[in-house]
C-alpha cells in the first residue's frame, strides 16, 4: 500500500462517521420541527373540537300578546312587533318548566339558561309570520355558554360547587331537561354564519372572513400589477446606474422592515392625510400591499433572472421587439416563479395583524362588512380578540379560528404549487 | 371586464362621499369587554348598525377622541381612569369643548394564585415591598435619614414573617396597560404612603416621590406577561405559588383555577369592591362628544341603553360580565348627566 492509500484508509472511518453524524443532525432537526408542528396541530385541533356542536333546549313558547307586552288586536305593525318584549316569552316558558323556582336570585339565573340572542330569533320568527301570535309553539333555542360547556362535559361535575361556574341547582335543571329529551346537540352553523359576538355561543367567523377577503382583494389588486411591473422595469429596462442601485437596496430593505412600521405609515398617510375611514378593509388592504410589494418585486425579479438568456437572444434575433420578447417569452416562462412569490406574499399578509392595530382594525365589529368602506376585522385579529376575552368558551373559538386561518394558508400554498406545476407543464 | 372595473371604481367613490352611519368608540381595553356587550345588544335591539369598538388603551383613545370635532374622529372614548387635566386641555385646544363624563362602575384588580397553592393574606404594604424597585433600608419609623436600597426581598417571609416562605414571583401587565397604571397608583403608592416619611416627601419633592412609589422592580421577580390575561391564568396553574395580576372579570370566569389573595384582610368580592374596602379597584368611565349627538344617528339611544339600570345596575347584564356596579344614587346622577349632555368642567 502506498502512503496516500494508507492515509486515506486511516481517515476513512472518521469521514464516514462525520457523514453519519451530519445525517443524524439533519434527521434530528427535521423530526424536532415535525414534533413541534404535530404538537401544535394536536393542541389546536383538540381544543377546537367543542366548537363543532352547540346545545339547544326545546321550549314551549306561548306567543300570547300579553307576554309580548302587546295589546290584543287583530293585526300589528312591523314597528310594534320589532319593539315587543321577546325575552319575556322565554322567561315565561322557563318559569312554567320549573315552577319550583321562586327565589328572585334563582329566577334570575334561570332566565340566563337560554342564550341572550334567543329573543332576537323569536323576534325574527314573529315578524316573518305574525299569525303565530296567540299560538303556542315548541321551539329549539340556543343555550347559554356556561350551560353549553356543562352539557359538553367541559365542566367537572365533581368539583366543589363554589369552584364551578354551573351550580348544583343548574345541573339539576339540565338533567331534568335531558331526561325529558328537551336538550339536544346540533351542528354549530352559527360559527360560519355569524359575525363576532361577546357571547361565545353566538360568535362566528363570517365577519372576519369577509373582512379578510376584502382586505386581501385590495392587496392583490394593488400589489400584484405594481409589483410585477416594477420588477420587469428594474430587470429589463432600467439603466445600470447609481440611482437604480439605491432603489434596489431600498426595496430589499423594505422587505425586512417590521410590519408594524407599515401600519404607522398607513395611519399617517392614508387615514390622517387622505381621510380614508379607520378600520375599513380599504385602509387595511393599502397598508398590507405596502408590505407585500417588496416581496413580490424581489420574487418576480428572481423569476425573470432565471429565464435563460438564449430565449431572449433567439427572440431578438428573429426580429421581435423588446416588448414582444418580454410579453411573449420572458413573462410566460417566469410566471410560475412570479405566482409562487405573490401567493406566498399574500399568505404572509393574510396572517398579519400588527400593522392593522395602528389603523383601527383591531376592533369589535359585530356587523358583517358589506363593502370596502365598512368597519371590518380580519382573521388574525379575530383570533387575537377572542384569545383575550374572559369567557372560557372563547378558548375553543380561538382554536377554531386558528384552524380556519391555517386552512386558508394551506389552500393558498397549495394553489401556489398547483399553478406552478400547471405553468411548468405548459412549457 | 372594463365595465365592471369602471363600475367598481365609481361605486368606491360614491361610498367615500357618504358620512359615517355607525357609532365609533375607542379607548381602554378594560372597558372594552363591557362596551362591546352594550354595542352588540344595541345593534340587535334597534335597527341602527352595531357600533364599532376599538381597544386602543385609555391614553391612545383619548388622543383619538380629542383630535377634533370632525366626523372622522370618534364619538365616545372609554377610559379606565379619569381624563387628565392635560388631556382635557388638549381636547379644548382642538375645539372639543363639549364633552360629558359618565362613570359606569368599577373594576377590581385581583392578585391571585392557583387553587392548589398556598393562600396569601397580604397587606398593601407587603405588596409595595414585594413589587417596588427600591425600598427603605431600615424600617424604623423614627429614623431621621432613610436610605433607599435596591429591593433585597426574594421570599415572602422576609417581608412579613406571617407570610409563607416561598419565592416572590409575580406575573403582571406591561407598562402599556391600564391595569399596570392602577397597580402602581393603588397598590404601590398605597403601600408606599404608609411610611410617614415617604408621605412627607410628596410635598417636598413630588418627582422623587413618584419615582420611588411608582417604579416596579426589574430584577426578574416581577414578570411582564403582555396584555393577555388568559395567558397569566394558564401560567398560574403550572406554578402554584406564583402570583398573577389581572382584572376581576377574569378571576370571576376562572374561579375553578385561581383564587384571589386577601388584601388588608378583605377578600376580592363584589361587595368589598363596591364598598371600597378592597383597596385595588379603579373607576371605569366613558366620555361622549356632544357635538356628535345630532350628527350620528342612534347615538342618544345607545347612550340611553348604556346608562340604563338594566345594563349597569346591580342586576344589569354588564354585572354578569364582571362589572362592579355603582351605588344607585351615583348611577342615577351619571345617567342623568349622560342623557342631558351635562358639560364636563375641569
Amino acid at each position: 500500500m502506498s502512503n496516500t492509500t494508507k492515509l486515506v484508509s486511516a481517515n476513512l472511518k472518521k469521514r464516514y462517521a462525520k457523514e453519519r453524524r451530519f445525517k443524524f443532525y439533519g434527521i434530528f432537526s427535521i423530526t424536532l420541527s415535525l414534533t413541534f408542528l404535530l404538537f401544535l396541530l394536536f393542541d389546536i385541533v383538540s381544543k377546537c373540537l367543542p366548537v363543532f356542536t352547540q346545545s339547544y333546549v326545546e321550549l314551549d313558547i306561548d306567543f300570547a300578546p300579553k307576554y309580548l307586552n302587546l295589546e290584543e288586536k287583530s293585526s300589528y305593525s312591523k314597528e310594534e312587533l320589532f319593539n315587543a318584549n321577546y325575552q319575556k316569552l322565554i322567561n315565561n316558558s322557563l318559569y312554567k318548566l320549573f315552577p319550583e323556582v321562586k327565589a328572585r336570585k334563582q329566577k334570575r339565573i334561570l332566565r340566563k339558561f337560554v342564550s341572550s340572542g334567543a329573543q332576537y330569533k323569536l323576534r325574527d320568527l314573529v315578524i316573518d309570520n305574525p299569525k303565530i301570535i296567540g299560538d303556542t309553539k315548541s321551539i329549539w333555542l340556543l343555550t347559554d355558554d356556561d350551560i353549553d360547556s356543562f352539557i359538553k362535559g367541559l365542566i367537572d361535575e365533581n368539583a366543589p360547587e363554589s369552584e364551578r361556574r354551573v351550580k348544583d341547582f343548574q345541573i339539576n335543571w339540565i338533567k331534568s331537561l335531558q331526561a325529558k329529551d328537551k336538550i339536544d346537540s346540533k351542528l354549530n352553523i352559527n360559527f360560519l354564519t355569524n359575525s363576532d359576538s361577546r357571547e361565545p355561543e353566538q360568535a362566528g367567523i363570517l365577519g372576519a372572513l369577509k373582512g379578510s377577503f376584502y382586505t386581501m382583494l385590495i392587496t392583490l389588486l394593488l400589489s400584484f400589477p405594481i409589483g410585477v411591473g416594477a420588477a420587469i422595469y428594474l430587470e429589463e429596462f432600467a439603466p445600470k446606474n447609481y440611482w437604480i442601485d439605491i432603489i434596489e437596496v431600498n426595496i430589499n430593505n423594505l422587505a425586512a422592515v417590521p410590519s408594524i412600521v407599515f401600519g404607522i405609515l398607513g395611519l399617517a398617510i392614508y387615514i390622517n392625510f387622505f381621510g380614508i375611514p379607520r378600520s375599513a378593509p380599504i385602509a387595511g388592504g393599502l397598508v398590507l400591499s405596502l408590505m407585500t410589494l417588496p416581496v413580490i418585486i424581489i420574487s418576480t425579479r428572481v423569476a425573470i433572472k432565471s429565464v435563460p438568456p438564449s430565449i431572449r437572444e433567439a427572440a431578438l434575433g428573429l426580429g421581435a421587439s423588446k416588448m414582444q420578447v418580454i410579453t411573449h417569452h420572458v413573462i410566460p416562462l417566469a410566471m410560475p416563479g412570479i405566482l409562487t412569490g405573490s401567493i406566498i406574499g399574500m399568505a404572509q399578509a393574510l396572517g398579519e395583524s400588527a400593522p392593522l392595530l395602528m389603523i383601527g382594525m383591531v376592533a369589535f365589529v359585530a356587523d358583517v362588512p358589506q363593502s370596502f368602506f365598512d368597519p371590518a376585522t380580519v382573521l388574525p385579529v379575530q383570533i387575537f380578540i377572542w384569545a383575550d376575552s374572559p369567557e372560557r368558551a372563547f378558548i375553543a373559538l380561538t382554536s377554531a379560528a386558528i384552524v380556519v386561518l391555517l386552512v386558508f394558508l394551506f389552500l393558498m400554498n397549495l394553489s401556489a404549487i398547483i399553478l406552478r406545476k400547471k405553468f411548468e407543464n405548459k412549457q | 371586464m372594463k365595465k365592471i372595473l369602471v363600475f367598481t371604481i365609481l361605486s368606491l367613490f360614491y361610498n367615500l362621499s357618504l358620512a359615517r352611519d355607525y357609532i365609533e368608540i375607542v379607548g381602554s381595553s378594560t372597558v372594552f369587554p363591557f362596551s362591546t356587550v352594550v354595542a352588540e345588544t344595541f345593534g340587535k335591539k334597534t335597527k341602527f348598525p352595531t357600533p364599532k369598538v376599538e381597544a386602543t388603551g385609555s391614553g391612545g383613545g383619548i388622543k383619538l377622541f380629542c383630535k377634533g370635532n370632525g366626523i372622522d374622529s370618534s364619538d365616545i372614548v372609554n377610559s379606565s381612569r379619569r381624563i387628565k387635566e392635560k388631556e382635557f386641555q388638549k381636547c379644548l385646544d382642538n375645539g372639543v369643548t363639549d364633552i360629558t363624563e359618565v362613570l359606569i362602575g368599577f373594576d377590581g384588580i385581583a392578585i391571585a394564585n392557583s387553587k392548589d397553592g398556598l393562600t396569601f393574606d397580604l397587606t398593601i404594604k407587603d405588596l409595595y415591598l414585594a413589587l417596588a424597585a427600591k425600598v427603605p433600608a431600615n424600617i424604623d419609623q423614627n429614623a431621621k435619614k432613610i436610605n433607599f436600597i435596591k429591593n433585597p426581598y426574594t421570599h415572602w417571609n422576609q417581608i412579613n414573617a406571617k407570610l409563607p416562605a416561598v419565592k416572590i414571583k409575580i406575573l403582571g401587565p406591561p407598562p402599556t396597560s391600564g391595569t399596570r397604571d392602577a397597580l402602581q397608583e393603588l397598590a404601590l403608592e398605597g403601600g408606599c404612603k404608609e411610611y410617614s416619611f415617604i408621605k412627607q416627601l410628596k410635598k417636598k419633592n413630588k418627582e422623587k416621590y413618584i419615582k420611588l412609589c411608582h417604579t416596579i422592580r426589574e430584577d426578574g421577580r416581577y414578570i411582564e406577561m403582555g396584555e393577555n390575561d388568559n395567558l397569566i391564568i394558564s401560567k398560574l396553574s403550572n406554578e402554584i405559588n406564583t402570583l398573577g395580576i389581572f382584572g376581576f372579570s377574569f378571576l370571576d370566569q376562572n374561579s375553578d383555577k385561581v383564587k384571589g389573595a386577601k388584601i388588608n384582610n378583605n377578600p376580592i368580592t363584589f361587595e368589598k369592591i363596591t364598598s371600597g374596602e378592597y383597596p385595588i379597584s379603579r373607576p371605569l368611565y366613558f366620555y361622549i362628544k356632544n357635538s356628535h349627538r345630532d350628527k350620528i344617528k342612534g347615538i342618544n339611544k345607545f347612550i340611553a341603553e348604556f346608562v340604563n339600570e338594566s345594563t349597569i345596575g346591580e342586576e344589569g347584564y354588564l354585572t354578569d360580565k364582571g362589572l362592579i356596579p355603582l351605588p344607585i344614587n351615583k348611577l342615577k346622577k351619571y345617567s342623568n348627566d349622560a342623557l342631558n349632555s351635562v358639560k364636563l368642567e375641569m
